[in-house]
């Protein structure tokens, strides 16, 4: 023990080295993580538009670019956008949960015969690229007339719900961690499946609700490609997304840029936060799954 | 004897079925009906009814259509009274097979509904036979929140799944099969063609061939850089920063981890801006005199290939950092004391140990992870969008078989050719996972580490 003791405190030389060297390093990787971000920031603050420059700081600063955002609505009417999103995403967010709920409960507790049908198939399904179906799936939406006008807010909500119930593994995973008795024990005292379900697993499940919540309530905020696809030219109805994508593009780049980092901003700050707050559930929900 | 008769077949049921059950051949729900449980019957029969209705109505026109896929061509006649042309209503191929493939499916279903009924009349009926009680039509109803719960849970996410994937796949799956391209005009009648497009795409001499070839070159190359660099880079972080010795663990972490928070589009989009010929970068570079002219991030292949890869890095790191980081703390102790014990430096132990037990745990999540590469659009799509492209060529020299399936699709319209690089991409993909899989550690013995 005293030699132990005698090592630790008598530093030895080449153990600094190498950890001055190890911070170093992870300092060094730090800056090229974060300098995108920051300078996303920066530039969402910068007074010169247009997206060429010849410093990393900006000459001067101003606060116009998000004013111009949330009032320009001439050529590029992002409030619009911002609302179309939000309404799609919480329809969105509560109906994937629900979907992503039922599966992998009934995937984890209940014992049926397609039941490993069910789970072969999604594996299967998962193996085509995602694309193959987006497409037919525009005129499948399309026979159905839901891609005109409003109704394109109804088949981005399909169309970003309808295939989640293949997404189960976390959530099953996560379900498959909690014991079976205490389901066993509720049914001997007279509980249905369905209370056993909302009344005994859901509440022991907050992690995995909260992420499912938000994850599936992040998605049409990112998504854009099935957001473009399906919205095609009518510029009413599109989604955040395409609108940011749509300020780099040729036509709107001298201008919009600086408005193109606010708007990033924007859309970052709430993501950011929620993705902190749900970080840890995500690392469980990941090993649980990985554990099987 | 008695057992072998009891079993609930629909061999059984149609052979030793009463008459009842036997209705049910033609009548579905007749056996339930017959046997106790009218509502059910009822509601079944009715069922059978809308789709006899759906097929006199406009199935058997839709089947019949199929195999031609519409023959007539949208024409112009010349009104006379009104001086204008008049268009008459042509065929539409596309909708003609959309509308066969639905068609089909509901075919199927009322064929499995069929067996089913049969089975449960016969079921019904040794129960009636044996004097059992028969569960009430509200009993059934109840039993859908207990021990039949997997039904209601089910049933609509897998109507999502069957409309909206399966459906659409199928649909996709078809169209490989036939003329519907811009090539000849074939957008709105189209016909089957067989295995044509399948030669063209296969066939090493021709342009399309040649495309194919060296797109899927690039895929496989890039879903292993992006796969393993970024595993085996993340997990050397993920150590680093778990060293015992290391100062302000989570602060580091979050320094990384925020790149994740940032959506994925937004970050790439910047990347792609800031690396133009006279973006960010080559601006800041050419000010300070370290190079002459921007770098050609995006114009040159072998620069935009290994561009993509390292910002690939930058995007995926972070993922594996927080992924791996709770598994990492799993590793036995004991096994590193051994180690350390025998003499073994940090690189053997990473790759004797840590390296071993990582794969042998995560196989899942690598392979699922390969397959998400080889899919990966959002990289390949934001950040230069499969370009550059060579003169007459449709796919981009970094172009994944998925964005050029894109490109061919929505911006070419070369329907059938798209669906035959989409069917080619599942089955290279079936090819790598069960290669992957059953050579993995974790499926030839799953006691490896224990």
């Amino acid at each position: 023990m005293t030699a132990a003791n005698v090592k630790k405190n008598r530093a030895n030389p080449r153990k600094v080295a190498v950890n001055v060297l190890v911070h170093v390093f992870l300092a060094v990787l730090a800056v090229i993580w974060v300098t995108p971000i920051f300078w996303i920031i920066l530039t969402s603050f910068r007074a010169e538009p247009g997206s060429y420059v010849n410093s990393f700081f900006p000459k001067s600063y101003t606060l116009n670019n998000y004013i111009k955002l949330f009032t320009d609505k001439t050529v590029l009417n992002f409030p619009k956008m911002f609302m179309n999103t939000l309404i799609i995403a919480v329809f969105t967010c509560l109906i994937s949960t629900f979907f992503v709920m039922s599966v992998g409960y009934s995937l984890s507790r209940m014992r049926f015969g397609f039941r490993k049908t069910y789970m072969n198939i999604a594996m299967i399904l998962g193996l085509f690229p995602g694309f193959m179906a987006m497409i037919a799936q525009y005129y499948l939406l399309k026979s159905m007339g839901l891609t005109e006008g409003g109704m394109i807010r109804l088949a981005l909500i399909i169309a970003y719900t309808a295939t989640t119930g293949l997404g189960f593994q976390i959530v099953k995973g996560f379900f498959d961690t909690i014991p079976r008795s205490i389901d066993e024990a509720a049914v001997i005292d007279g509980a249905t499946q369905w209370q056993v379900f909302t009344k005994i697993t859901l509440p022991l499940s907050k992690p995995i609700l909260i992420y499912t919540l938000l994850t599936s309530f992040m998605a049409p905020w990112v998504d854009f490609i099935f957001a473009k696809v399906i919205c095609r030219a009518t510029s009413s109805q599109y989604t955040v997304a395409i609108g940011l994508w749509n300020m780099l593009q040729k036509e709107y780049i001298t201008q919009w840029y600086t408005c193109f980092a606010a708007g990033a901003v924007v859309v970052s700050i709430p993501i950011s936060i929620l993705f902190l707050f749900t970080q840890k559930y995500y690392v469980n929900g990941m090993s649980g799954a990985v554990k099987g | 004897m008695a057992l072998m008769n009891e079993k609930i077949t629909l061999k059984n049921a149609i052979a030793k079925g009463d008459s009842m059950t036997k209705l049910s051949m033609i009548l579905m729900g007749a056996g339930m009906f017959g046997h106790k449980q009218k509502a059910k019957g009822i509601l079944v029969f009715l069922l059978e009814a809308a789709f006899i209705f759906y097929m006199i109505s406009t199935g058997f026109h839709q089947l019949a259509e199929l195999p031609g896929l519409g023959e007539s061509e949208q024409g112009k006649v010349w009104n006379e009274a009104k001086g204008i042309f008049e268009y008459t209503q042509g065929d539409n191929s596309l909708l003609i097979l959309l509308f066969g493939v639905v068609t089909i499916f509901i075919i199927a279903a009322v064929i499995l509904l069929w067996v089913l009924q049969m089975k449960h009349s016969y079921k019904l009926q040794l129960a009636c036979e044996k004097g059992e009680r028969i569960p009430t039509f509200i009993e059934d109803l109840k039993s859908l929140f207990d021990g039949n719960m997997h039904i209601t849970l089910m049933a609509l996410p897998c109507i999502g799944i069957l409309v909206f994937n399966i459906v659409p796949l199928v649909y996709m799956i078809c169209m490989a099969f036939t003329t519907y391209s811009k090539e000849g005009s074939h957008l709105t009648l189209f016909d089957w063609n067989g295995l044509v497009q399948f030669a063209r795409v296969l066939n090493m001499n021709g342009s399309l061939g040649r495309q194919f070839w060296g797109v899927l070159r690039w895929t496989i190359v890039w879903a292993i850089f992006a796969t393993f660099l970024n595993y085996i880079l993340g997990m050397i972080l993920a150590l680093i920063i778990n060293r015992k010795e290391t100062k302000a663990k989570g602060f580091w972490r979050f320094c990384f981890i925020l790149s994740i928070a940032v959506p994925q589009f937004v970050s790439l989009l910047i990347m792609r801006t800031m690396l133009q010929p006279q973006g960010a970068v080559n601006v800041m570079l050419q000010n300070a005199g370290l190079i002459s002219s921007p770098l050609p991030f995006w114009t040159n292949a072998t620069w935009a290939r290994v561009t993509i890869i390292v910002i690939n890095l930058w995007v995926g790191i972070p993922y594996t950092l927080l992924q791996i980081t709770g598994i990492l703390q799993n590793i036995p102790a004991e096994l590193y004391e051994a180690a350390k014990m025998d003499g073994a430096g940090p690189a053997t132990i990473f790759f004797k140990i840590t390296l071993p037990y990582m794969l042998f745990v995560t196989m899942p999540y690598l392979i699922s992870s390969f397959v998400g590469n080889i899919n990966n659009f959002n990289v390949i799509y934001l950040l230069s969008g499969g370009g550059p492209t060579n003169v007459g060529d449709t796919a981009g020299q970094t172009d994944l078989l998925v964005t050029w399936l894109y490109k061919l699709t929505v911006d070419q319209q070369y329907y059938n050719i798209g669906a035959v690089i989409g069917i080619l991409t599942f089955v290279v993909l079936t090819i790598v996972t069960l290669i992957t899989y059953r050579n993995s550690s974790s499926y030839k013995n799953e006691e490896a580490f224990m």
